[in-house]
């Protein structure tokens, strides 16, 4: 039987999905005929080999690859580009290219952010490949102009377009030569070939081209700047996909008395209510304000792999004060961040902040006693491991393998720097460009007791039975973390309740009946 | 939640009109030919073009090839390497997405939740990618000695740069003695997930089919599940009614499949194929070829499961339409249980459809067996042949929409109002702000099996979960109902 009656009228039959009903020993005995048809190798080959991926020998072989790439944590430039795309008022993603990337980029932010994404493709096949893909780029912008009335088209490119070598500076002009667009609308455009970087790379110029392009825009003009007796920050967080994130900043700045500009601010565009009607450009940071934004007293750059050349941006031709600081993670991180605020703004922290520091400080004084001396091994974007890595410092555990895949030439020296200003740094191995094979071959051969990173760890964490904390991109398989902030006071406590909790979990889960205590 | 009856021909005919009216003169004409108010006679003024290219902007539902053929044909074969061969992107994103579930160990004999890639750098598209694909092959048979092969995905790079990749597996192959399978899928080939499909069909037949000689005797029942991805577990619910049946199976095409079971279809006596979209070219193939005769079947709900079975016992003798007789017996009980249960809740509820290339047909039987309509439906990637399975399915003025753009889904389902929607996830948050319920149906969303009669009890009670939901009652703030002040 695989349904039983049950009473509650609402649910009316209890039924058996995929979790359960595989079970059955009908199935059972399914699955071990079937084998005589697949002439899989004997289940004690499959062990032997099983253990032995798990050993010395295979990790060398496996750290030995020259080639080859297993499970990276890291994707491509245009899906960073339509994030950036996002982060603004009224602005339809456009990417030039074959279609299907486009389905795979609204498919994985959907998947993560639980929210509509809006991008359109340019459509291109074979002929366009042959004559290019002019016509492509131009229909397209005609048709989203018609069906989707954006504000701003931003335009990025996918491997076939780039190596066709597609000039969308001068597609853009062919479109508004045949009037598909008016003379004066925002279009913003990048290269943002798969070959070169990662996500975070496409992030990085696509919000470059948004902003050059805005700050050659009518509404660049110092006049038009709401006057406010508050100094107006730039805050950049970069490739960042905690919506609570960006809100978090602007209630700590406003805090502070800063007017916060944020740039690329998709907190309301993927995070938007339900309620009966759907609106396709739910948020944003203003045009208007992201034209004005060079006008900003200072841009905080959160992200420094991937906003660098943003920053350099911003520094040459804005010429502007530019803050570039570690993602401001825990106590330390969010001490620096607000220092800074406080000494560009030239304003004083406020009591709340400082109560908010200790409460924090406060929860990891409770919590210390099972974070301490755990190991973690730690995988992600480059400047979120940093900031990750500094803040587990804080709490007394102990980082042992640190993986990033798309980590640059700075990331190592960044990260010695963090690991050198504490005493528990001192076990850990950076592995920048390895990827999540590589992090199984370390987690097996050198245990640790937690994971740190997106749900792409979840495989290693169920069969090497060590539990994971799902901080960073992707994260599909568990809900609404990306609404609450990791930034921040409040965003440590956050980070600092998953972390202790997870332990408790696994402790409560391995206790003995005796040490199965009621107080923790 | 109210419910309206279905528009006449000539209300979605002005429906239609008015959605095409908001598009550019040239995208209004392509677009018509491919939305349509129904005929069930199918006629040629009613008839739905399909199979041509999407229009640029228009916000497609679309995918690509190399998605038809990793992500649906070869991706799901469990023992063999399949190698995202390109840049990292692709490989990424169809990362153990489409729940192809399949036994074994991932890493050691089941290689299908990983992403497996070349990881293309710039020197790789300037210089070429054979030498490093020759390393990764290498590397491959190094690390995952269990695999009994490994296919090459092409990602949209490889066909532009001129690289060999056929010439590289060739070597390869023999070097490592192991099958290596070059695919020519990349993402600009032809309009949608459709012609990935195809090429990849064409190199199972060209590299796969026939080469093996069986590791099992033959008997007369033997049949080939083709076609059904076990996603969620669909081919073993369909695997159980067949083997309910008398039957066995000696190839499942190709969730949870190996290489062995698609090497030695060649002797199954009957070929029974569910996604007629994306694998008929085989089956056709092995027609010509084998002489083995194949039959379209459908294992969504009671309707078409029961007159399905005996369609497919009609080729057999007469002790297996027995034991066919005594499984429908069986199962018409826990279908009676199961409509018992849901259909009250579900009755006259009016569902929208927008799916790949078989379930926007597929699956109106079963939703009819929990008294609903289908109130408009279309596919993603769909040929003439599909519409032609479809129209007499659908009532008269039933909208049909070919490749949906994004505007087209959420004007339409503005107008009919459904009660449920049916679609991809692209589209799933669109429909939740608009406050209508909504089901993932490429992926089941998260739950499944939908197949046979097992999956039948989990299609009802999710499509119960979705539309009576007390969620749908929370949309509108209690100070926003204009005029009602307390």
């Amino acid at each position: 039987m695989t349904t039983t009656p049950e009473n509650s009228s609402e649910v009316p039959l209890r039924v058996l999905d995929h979790n359960d009903i595989f079970r059955d020993e009908v199935y059972q005995k399914q699955f071990e005929g079937k084998r005589e048809f697949e002439d899989a190798a004997p289940k004690e080959e499959v062990q032997r080999v099983l253990d032995w991926t798990r050993g010395w020998e295979y990790r060398e072989k496996n750290f030995a690859r020259e080639g080859l790439t297993v499970n990276p944590a890291k994707a491509c430039q245009p899906l960073g580009a339509v994030l950036a795309a996002l982060g603004f008022e009224g602005t339809m993603p456009l990417v030039h290219g074959s279609q299907g990337c486009v389905a795979y980029f609204r498919s994985h932010f959907a998947r993560h952010f639980k929210e509509p994404v809006p991008a359109a493709s340019t459509s291109m096949t074979e002929d366009a490949a042959v004559f290019g893909g002019i016509n492509n780029l131009v229909e397209a912008m005609e048709n989203i102009s018609a069906l989707y009335k954006p504000k701003h088209i931003a335009v990025s490119t996918t491997c076939m377009a780039e190596v066709i070598g597609e000039d969308l500076f001068a597609y853009i002009g062919a479109a508004r030569e045949q009037g598909v667009i008016a003379e004066d609308f925002p279009v913003s455009y990048a290269h943002t070939p798969s070959f070169v970087g990662s996500h975070i790379t496409g992030y990085d110029v696509m919000l470059k081209g948004i902003l050059e392009m805005l700050a050659k825009s009518p509404d660049a003009d110092a006049s038009k700047v709401t006057k406010s007796d508050r100094p107006r920050l730039n805050v950049i967080p970069g490739f960042d996909t905690y919506v609570g994130n960006h809100r978090e900043y602007r209630r700590i700045l406003e805090l502070m008395g800063v007017d916060p500009l944020i740039l690329g601010d998709h907190s309301s565009s993927l995070d938007s209510p339900a309620e009966g009607e759907y609106f396709l450009y739910p948020g944003g940071t203003p045009l208007a304000d992201g034209a004005q934004a060079k006008f900003s007293r200072a841009s905080l750059i959160l992200q420094q792999t991937s906003l660098h050349r943003t920053t350099e941006y911003i520094q040459k031709d804005w010429k502007q004060e530019t803050v570039v600081l570690e993602t401001p993670l825990g106590v330390k991180g969010t001490d620096a961040f607000l220092t800074e605020v406080a000494r560009v703004a030239e304003v004083s922290v406020p009591t709340e902040l400082t109560v908010e520091r200790g409460r924090l400080v406060d929860a990891i004084t409770d919590s210390h006693a099972y974070v301490h001396g755990k190991r973690v091994a730690i995988a992600g974007d480059p400047d979120l491991v940093i900031a990750l890595t500094r803040f587990v410092l804080e709490l007394g555990m102990i980082p042992v393998h640190i993986v990033s895949t798309n980590a640059d030439s700075t990331f190592k020296a960044r990260m010695e720097k963090v690991l050198s200003a504490s005493k528990f740094g001192s076990e850990a191995t950076v592995w920048p460009e390895k990827d999540l094979w590589h992090l199984r071959s370390l987690v097996f051969t050198e245990p640790v007791d937690l994971l740190i990173g997106s749900m792409q760890l979840k495989y290693i964490s169920r069969e090497a039975k060590v539990p994971l904390v799902r901080v960073g991109f992707p994260i599909f398989d568990r809900h609404h973390l990306h609404r609450f902030p990791i930034i921040g006071y409040a965003g440590g406590l956050h980070l600092l309740t998953q972390l202790v909790n997870t332990i408790l979990d696994e402790m409560d889960r391995e206790a003995p009946d005796h040490s199965f205590d009621a107080v923790r | 939640m109210t419910t309206t009856p279905a528009p006449e021909r000539a209300e979605t005919e002005a429906m239609i009109a008015e959605v095409l009216s908001q598009y550019p003169a040239k995208a209004a004409k392509f677009r018509a030919k491919h939305i349509k108010s129904n005929d069930p006679e199918g006629s040629k003024e009613c008839e739905v073009k399909s199979n041509i290219k999407s229009r640029p902007g228009v916000m497609t539902i679309r995918g690509c090839a190399y998605a038809g053929s990793k992500g649906v044909v070869w991706g799901p074969v469990k023992d063999m390497v399949t190698i995202s061969h390109g840049p990292v992107g692709c490989g990424q994103y169809s990362w153990a997405t489409r729940r192809n579930y399949a036994h074994g160990h991932l890493g050691v004999d089941n290689f299908t939740a990983m992403q497996i890639t070349t990881d293309f750098q710039e020197k790789d598209i300037v210089f070429g990618g054979d030498t490093k694909l020759e390393t990764v092959l290498d590397e491959i048979v190094g690390l995952f000695p269990l695999a009994k092969g490994i296919s090459i995905q092409s990602e949209c790079p490889i066909g532009l740069i001129g690289d060999d990749i056929e010439a590289v597996a060739k070597k390869s192959a023999k070097k490592n003695d192991i099958p290596i399978i070059p695919v020519r899928c990349e993402g600009f080939r032809g309009v949608s997930q459709s012609l990935g499909h195809h090429i990849a069909n064409d190199a199972v037949r060209d590299h796969v089919l026939g080469t093996g000689s069986g590791t099992f005797e033959q008997t007369d029942y033997d049949v080939a599940l083709i076609g059904d991805y076990n996603i969620g577990g669909d081919a073993w619910a369909s695997r159980r009614i067949l083997e309910e049946m008398g039957l066995r199976v000696i190839a499942q095409w190709s969730g949870d499949g190996t290489i062995n079971e698609m090497k030695s279809t060649h002797l199954s006596k009957l070929n029974l194929i569910h996604c007629y979209r994306s694998m008929n070219y085989i089956c056709t193939t092995m027609e010509e070829r084998f002489g083995t005769p194949w039959t379209e079947f459908n294992f969504f709900g009671p309707t078409k499961i029961i007159s399905s079975m005996r369609k497919i016992a009609e080729f057999f003798d007469d002790e297996i339409k027995a034991k066919t007789e005594a499984a429908i017996a069986r199962y018409q009980v826990r279908f009676d249980e199961i409509t018992k249960a849901f259909r009250p809740r579900l009755e006259g509820k009016r569902v929208m459809l927008a799916v790949g290339g078989l379930r926007p047909r597929h699956t109106i039987g079963a939703y009819e067996d929990l008294g609903m309509e289908v109130v408009g439906t279309g596919y993603e990637f769909a040929h003439k042949d599909d519409y032609t399975r479809t129209y007499a399915m659908l009532k008269e003025g039933t909208v049909l929409y070919d490749d949906p753009t994004a505007f087209e889904l959420e004007e339409f389902a503005k107008f009919l109002k459904p009660d449920l929607m049916g679609a991809g996830v692209k589209e799933k948050y669109v429909f939740h702000k608009m406050g209508i319920p909504f089901r993932q149906m490429h992926s089941w969303d998260y739950s499944g099996p939908y197949h046979g009669v097992d999956g039948f009890a989990v299609f009802a009670r999710d499509m119960d979960i979705a539309i009576n939901s007390p969620a749908w009652d929370l949309l509108e703030a209690p100070w926003s109902k204009a005029g009602e002040v307390s």
